[in-house]
């Protein structure tokens, strides 16, 4: 077989690419609303913004269905168990948003209650800024994940932060 | 509040609920005579709060704490009861000590103040005697110390970038 | 969780009292433990097994005061006329990531089959520290903070706050900034009603109100950013007036919103009020009683729903809103039907007092004249080199306000939000407690859900409106 074929990376490469075409064009994100965020992600999968656009419009209930989290909102020290035990249950491969100020850095609330950066957490693809973020800027987020998932850039293969 | 001060006159509804608290302490706030703080000894409490329902404040608004800090004593817990009948609100403030800081549970007069004494316990370390679940409400369980306390630290992550490092 | 961040130790601070305060945390929790298991070593009445003490539901031999607080009377009697025995039960947790908790919301309910004997909602999952943030924040800066709170309405926390600051300040707030103020609040309460309408509808079924709401709500919303630069977390409101005067042309604007509004909101009623579902679903599910919404300080729309004719807005008037006129509508029944009645009617007199300010919008100033507490105007900072001190100075060291005390609330679109600001003069609050609505509203929540079956919890839950940023602060 191998001899018959000059170059095999010819039919991997492609298929390689099928599938993360597959990847970004149905990739369903998680419930997982927490704070401000929360809204302007609803907001995004409304009528005015309308995330069906991408295939995204199925928010699933349960994290066992769920590509993506988007972490919508401030992280605090009692939510980040939590937060860690939804990202677990995600099946591979999985993606993450951090959306928001809070989300990604802690925002302006530097203090005791909240988990300084969800990245401490868990591993972050995007990084979303604004307090809070547009639907248009959480759309350019998604599309972000899109283009490093089909360009090769973003691989996920362990939960490892 | 102090900034107006000034006494009370002649105010029935009013007179009927300090009257049971000989330590009761009245003055009027800049808002009025619709807000009326009353200041009370830690054994008068109860029995101002019943009276205060029994009188026609009959919903339960708010109860906090506040660090003095350098004051004794060193903490202020202030209930916010409103009447809706008389349209008027009635604070009560009562000075708790650094040293035994506990207070009666009010949970059993108004229901309402039950998660307002577990967030207080869990911020300022107060602690409500016969409160039936005083346990921390907002912080996780296992968490040590008392957040709002003024000698707690506010905890912040100095901020680093990237180009520092 | 570094240790950093837990350390209570001092900081400029006398140590001798940290330390003293640190030792007496652990005393103290041994006295709450003593109060648990009142002299037993092992609580016997442990329904599950859990790690955490909070998991822990209550004894169910309580007594009468605190029966009747955690809704357990009721269906205690149910319970032993059907024999149950504790094995039968089960302990089911929702949330803290549930899609119907609106937010991270847990409760850990009691169930036989499927009634709800007991729940016991635990919050702390959104705590943000923010009344410890404020203490580090001038009052210039305060606003950013407050406004996080509860995000569905940031108007009306800029402006409870706003209101306490000006109290302690004693300025006058000129007519158009109070006009202004009355405006942006009681759109915030259209869209944070029509917010509440889609989730709600998303939560029992009416799954078109979901794009509905939110449709509406984009039409407010694109004024908000007109207005003030942003879509939420405005900080447009603060101590003083407003952040900067309304753009030209608004009026149309706010004309298309009624426009668009109220079309919809006839829509709506036609589609839900008539609907067989939504009125089995909706009828007779989480009914709260007066004297139990008052003894538990519920506020807002879930208190006039029991028929409490009770509306800060008309009780104690704040920023000139006695001027206008409008209705506060009161229901009787006290459960989810009503409130959403009551929703749908608020935001038709919001609309009317938005149409009235219309009308009626004074001329003049957006903020106060008062030279301490405003900044320069802009032209004027490139013509005098105090303006462009006094400019800095403020934004940067922001303003002194002198010592007292002020409990100040306003009627947000959850109830009565109140502030309890502690100033002991200086540019910082020493203390800013805030009495949140949904707070006090998620703490009568056993007294509504017992008894009920568990899908009504969902009804129940979203029909009262919590909002978590504002519970857990």
């Amino acid at each position: 077989m191998a001899g018959e074929v000059d170059n095999p990376s010819f039919f991997l490469t492609t298929l390689q690419k099928g599938v993360n075409w597959t990847r970004t064009k149905s990739m369903w994100p998680a419930t997982f609303g927490l704070a401000c965020c929360a809204i302007e992600m609803m907001a995004t999968g409304a009528a005015h913004n309308d995330m069906a656009r991408f295939g995204m419009e199925v928010f699933r209930a349960s994290p066992r269905q769920a590509d993506l989290m988007i972490v919508a909102g401030r992280v605090s020290q009692k939510m980040a168990p939590v937060l860690r035990q939804v990202y677990d249950q995600m099946a591979e491969p999985k993606w993450v948003i951090s959306m928001g100020a809070c989300a990604s850095t802690g925002g302006m609330f530097n203090n005791y209650a909240l988990v300084q950066g969800v990245d401490q957490i868990v591993p972050v693809d995007v990084y979303v800024p604004g307090c809070p973020p547009g639907p248009q800027s959480l759309l350019h987020g998604i599309l972000t994940l899109h283009q490093g998932i089909m360009s090769g850039e973003i691989q996920r293969s362990t939960g490892v932060v | 509040m102090a900034a107006s001060g000034g006494e009370v006159a002649d105010d029935p509804i009013l007179d009927a609920v300090v009257a049971v608290a000989a330590s009761a302490k009245v003055t009027v706030t800049t808002a009025g005579p619709v807000q009326v703080v009353v200041e009370v000894g830690r054994e008068d409490y109860p029995a101002l709060v019943e009276a205060a329902r029994a009188g026609g404040f009959e919903t339960f608004i708010d109860l906090c704490a506040v660090d003095h800090l350098a004051r004794e004593p060193r903490f202020d817990v202030v209930v916010n009861l409103l009447s809706t009948q008389h349209t008027r609100r009635l604070l009560i403030k009562v000075g708790v000590p650094n040293e035994d800081p506990s207070l009666p549970s009010i949970s059993m007069v108004y229901p309402g103040a039950n998660f307002y004494e577990r967030e207080t316990w869990d911020m300022f370390g107060i602690v409500f005697d016969g409160h039936p679940d005083l346990t921390r409400l907002l912080m996780p369980d296992e968490w040590d110390g008392h957040p709002l306390r003024k000698d707690y630290r506010i905890g912040s992550v100095p901020v680093e970038f990237k180009a520092t490092r | 969780m570094s240790d950093n961040t837990r350390d209570s130790e001092t900081e400029g601070l006398e140590g001798k009292q940290a330390s003293e305060g640190r030792s007496h945390g652990a005393e103290e929790r041994r006295r709450v433990h003593d109060l648990w298991v009142a002299g037993t070593e092992e609580p016997d009445w442990v329904a599950t097994a859990t790690d955490e003490g909070a998991q822990e539901m209550l004894p169910r031999e309580l007594d009468p005061g605190l029966a009747a607080q955690r809704g357990v009377t009721v269906v205690d009697d149910y319970g032993e006329a059907t024999g149950l025995r504790d094995d039968e039960l089960q302990i089911l947790n929702m949330g803290p990531q549930h899609p119907a908790t609106h937010g991270v919301l847990r409760l850990q309910l009691e169930l036989d089959g499927e009634t709800i004997l007991r729940s016991k909602p635990i919050i702390g999952y959104l705590h943000t520290g923010m009344e410890k943030t404020a203490e580090t924040l001038s009052y210039m800066q305060g606003g950013t903070n407050v406004t996080r709170m509860d995000y569905l309405s940031p108007f009306h926390n800029e402006l409870c706050f706003s209101l306490a600051v000006e109290q302690l300040l004693d300025v006058d707030i000129p007519p158009r900034a109070q006009a202004i103020r009355i405006l942006m609040t009681e759109l915030n309460r259209v869209a944070s009603h029509l917010i509440w309408l889609a989730t709600f509808g998303l939560d029992i079924g009416a799954l078109s109100m979901m794009l509905y709401g939110w449709r509406e709500r984009e039409s407010v919303l694109d004024f908000f950013e007109k207005v003030t630069g942003l879509r939420m977390n405005h900080n447009y409101i603060r101590p003083g007036g407003v952040a900067a005067d309304l753009p030209d042309g608004w009026e149309t604007d706010v004309e298309g919103i009624l426009d668009v509004v109220r079309t919809g909101l006839g829509d709506y009623e036609a589609m839900l009020n008539e609907n067989p579902i939504f009125v089995d679903r909706t009828q007779g599910v989480g009914i709260i009683t007066p004297a139990e919404a008052q003894a538990y300080g519920v506020t807002g729309v879930n208190a006039r729903a029991t028929g409490l004719d009770y509306d800060v807005r008309k009780a104690f008037p704040y920023s000139g809103i006695e001027q206008y006129e409008f209705d506060v509508p009161v229901g009787q029944h006290g459960d989810t039907f009503d409130r959403y009645l009551l929703r749908m009617e608020e935001i038709r007199q919001s609309l009317r007092i938005a149409e009235q300010v219309i009308e009626t919008m004074p001329p003049g100033d957006y903020r106060a004249t008062d030279r301490k507490v405003t900044p320069p105007p802009r032209q004027r900072i490139d013509e005098s080199m105090e303006a462009l001190i006094h400019h800095f100075k403020i934004f940067t060291s922001g303003f002194d306000v002198p010592a007292g005390e002020v409990y100040q609330a306003v009627e947000s679109p959850r109830g009565e939000l109140g502030m309890y600001l502690v100033s002991k003069g200086g540019p910082k609050p020493w203390r800013l407690h805030v009495r949140a609505p949904s707070f006090a509203t998620v703490q009568a929540l056993p007294v509504m859900m017992s008894g009920q079956l568990i899908a009504d919890v969902i009804a129940t839950l979203a029909s009262v409106d919590p909002v978590l940023g504002d519970v857990d602060r």
